[in-house]
């Protein structure tokens, strides 16, 4: 209320202006926007590099700046050289990690498959099944390795088998969740036609399920590279994890660091294979939506 | 009623629960003969829907026998076409897989689909054809608007050429012009394909328009307390709905209906005092 009498006695009126026509004509208005949504894409695309480059920019001139000690935190220009002079034992334990915990992850993928269409199409498998997969899943897997060594020796098994291990779980709960939560209708639609609950589970669990799956691939893909590294680090002769275990004991830590580069290149690369899988198979679920 | 009846609903009861539940129908019968229309009318909460699924055997009846092409109902049977209140798609499927959906389920046709896929298919696109939706066939649910949508799932219903054809109130969420046409294409569907169809509706105009034959629940526990007999020629036109003997009907079921829904509220009355 008091503000009134201050506004009318500064002069202000409101009087509000007459619509004027546009300025700019439709068709270039249009244009406009259509060329600000390029840019806006085009930004989208460069920002995840121009941001990485930064981080890079800023780690160089701390470590410069601040005479951080190479065997503490190496600058990344020290990183790459070391990439460079220990490329080729570089690769091949890279190989040999992926190798190693693509095996696992194609375990994963069927196991829990299977192991997801069964907790969520039966309750019984459920009530019976979930409690003992959640303890197991509640062991730290490092635990286990040493186990899986005394059986299989060091090497290549028990890292597919760690790998296996951490990578099943997520991929059985997604999809026993998308087959569990499918819609009362949905079911009714076939189950009015007489179909058989296998049926059910083929037409509608299943497909209703793939989002769920493709999701949870993209994190079975990240958990496998961290049970195969593991399983190395513990007990391997060849592989990423044993590379950065012997880099380590001679403190070269530039050569650790390349380790860790070379892994999360992989690992990145694995998790856009897996969205790009992901993005074809289950447009439907995202209707259209980019 | 000499001709034996498709559909024999005899005495049934149907309580929700156990010992205590509510109880949706009560001493509920009706027959519905081959190639016969009949729509079933009540007011909201009668168990006009508890009747469809006690007929395509989602749901066992707790008392009485529910019969069906001469056998009696236990669980899911393969005689009936089903479409309900909301289209209910399957997302992930174009619309031509979802109209040929119950091929891939009900006998003989799933053991002859492989084989004849593109007869089928034929059949599927003919289908859709007849209820406007020439050129969606490769389209999903979601690019289509809820009536289209609608119409597919008519199609679907409709695929395996059932015998009894089982409409749960396939229109009520539709706006009025909409379901005009959709009462047009269902009837040329229906002389076409001749199946025995139960409508269950809460729209009196629809019921009129569509049945040989129009059925009054009570209020719950629902039973038929009424049954008007609908003798205009085939085809019918909208335009028929609104001369005077088509108003009649109507009118004379509404006051059915409402003589029911005054019942339930005096029985509440007296349940409350």
């Amino acid at each position: 209320m008091s503000s009134l009498p201050l506004v009318s006695a500064l002069g202000i009126t409101a009087k509000v202006p007459a619509l004027k026509k546009p300025v700019v004509p439709v068709a270039e208005r249009y244009q406009a926007m259509a060329q600000a949504a390029v840019r806006r894409k085009r930004i989208q695309t460069v920002l995840p590099w121009v941001v990485a480059l930064a981080v890079l920019v800023l780690w160089e001139v701390v470590c410069r700046a601040f005479k951080i000690p190479q065997f503490v935190l190496p600058p990344p220009s020290a990183v790459a050289a070391s990439m460079l002079k220990w490329w080729s034992p570089l690769m091949s334990n890279a190989g040999q990690t992926l190798m190693t915990t693509l095996a696992g992850f194609a375990i994963a993928v069927g196991v829990g498959l299977v192991l997801g269409v069964a907790l969520g199409s039966s309750t019984m498998v459920y009530h019976g099944l979930y409690p003992l997969i959640i303890a197991f899943e509640s062991v730290p897997k490092v635990a286990i390795v040493p186990i899986l060594i005394l059986w299989f020796g060091i090497g290549t098994v028990p890292a597919i088998l760690t790998s296996f291990l951490i990578a099943f779980f997520p991929i059985a709960v997604n999809v026993s969740t998308g087959i569990a939560t499918v819609e009362p209708e949905l079911r009714d639609v076939l189950r009015a036609l007489g179909a058989k609950p296998l049926d059910i589970i083929k037409k509608i669990g299943i497909p209703r399920a793939m989002p769920y799956f493709f999701a949870s691939l993209k994190i079975a893909i990240t958990f496998a590279f961290v049970g195969s590294i593991v399983s190395e680090t513990v007990g391997a002769n060849s592989g990423i994890g044993h590379l950065i275990m012997l880099a380590s004991s001679r403190f070269d830590v530039p050569l650790v660091f390349s380790g860790l580069v070379v892994t999360s290149v992989m690992g990145v690369s694995m998790y856009v294979l897996a969205r790009i899988v992901e993005n074809r198979v289950t447009g439907w679920a995202t209707r259209g939506r980019t | 009623m000499n001709i034996p009846a498709l559909v024999e609903v005899d005495n049934v009861s149907m309580r929700y629960g156990l010992e205590g539940g509510t109880l949706a129908l009560e001493g509920c019968s009706l027959r519905v003969k081959p190639g016969e229309f009949v729509s079933v009318v009540g007011p909201s909460g009668c168990g006009k829907s508890t009747l469809m699924r006690l007929v395509t055997g989602l749901w066992p009846a707790t008392e009485g026998h529910v019969i069906v092409a001469g056998k009696e109902v236990w669980g899911p049977h393969s005689e009936a076409g089903m479409a309900f209140q909301n289209p209910i798609m399957l997302p992930w499927r174009t619309i031509l897989d979802n109209v040929m959906l119950p091929l891939e389920v009900v006998e003989p046709h799933r053991g002859q689909l492989r084989a004849q896929r593109a007869m089928y298919e034929e059949k599927a696109l003919k289908l859709l054809a007849l209820v406007g939706l020439k050129g969606y066939d490769k389209r999903y649910p979601h690019e289509l608007s809820g009536g289209m949508q609608q119409r597919a799932s008519l199609c679907r219903a409709l695929i395996h050429e059932p015998r009894l054809l089982m409409l749960d109130e396939p229109f009520g969420a539709l706006d009025v012009f909409t379901r005009e046409d959709l009462w047009f294409e269902l009837q040329s569907l229906c002389i076409n394909l001749k199946p025995s169809v139960i409508l269950v509706t809460h729209d009196l105009r629809e019921a009129v328009f569509l049945a040989d034959r129009v059925l009054v629940m009570s209020s719950r526990p629902g039973r038929i307390i009424a049954e008007r007999m609908i003798p205009f020629d085939r085809p019918r036109s909208l335009d028929d709905l609104y001369t005077a003997p088509y108003q009649a009907l109507v009118q004379d079921l509404r006051t059915h209906i409402s003589a029911a829904r005054q019942a339930e509220r005096a029985a509440l009355e007296l349940t409350h005092v």
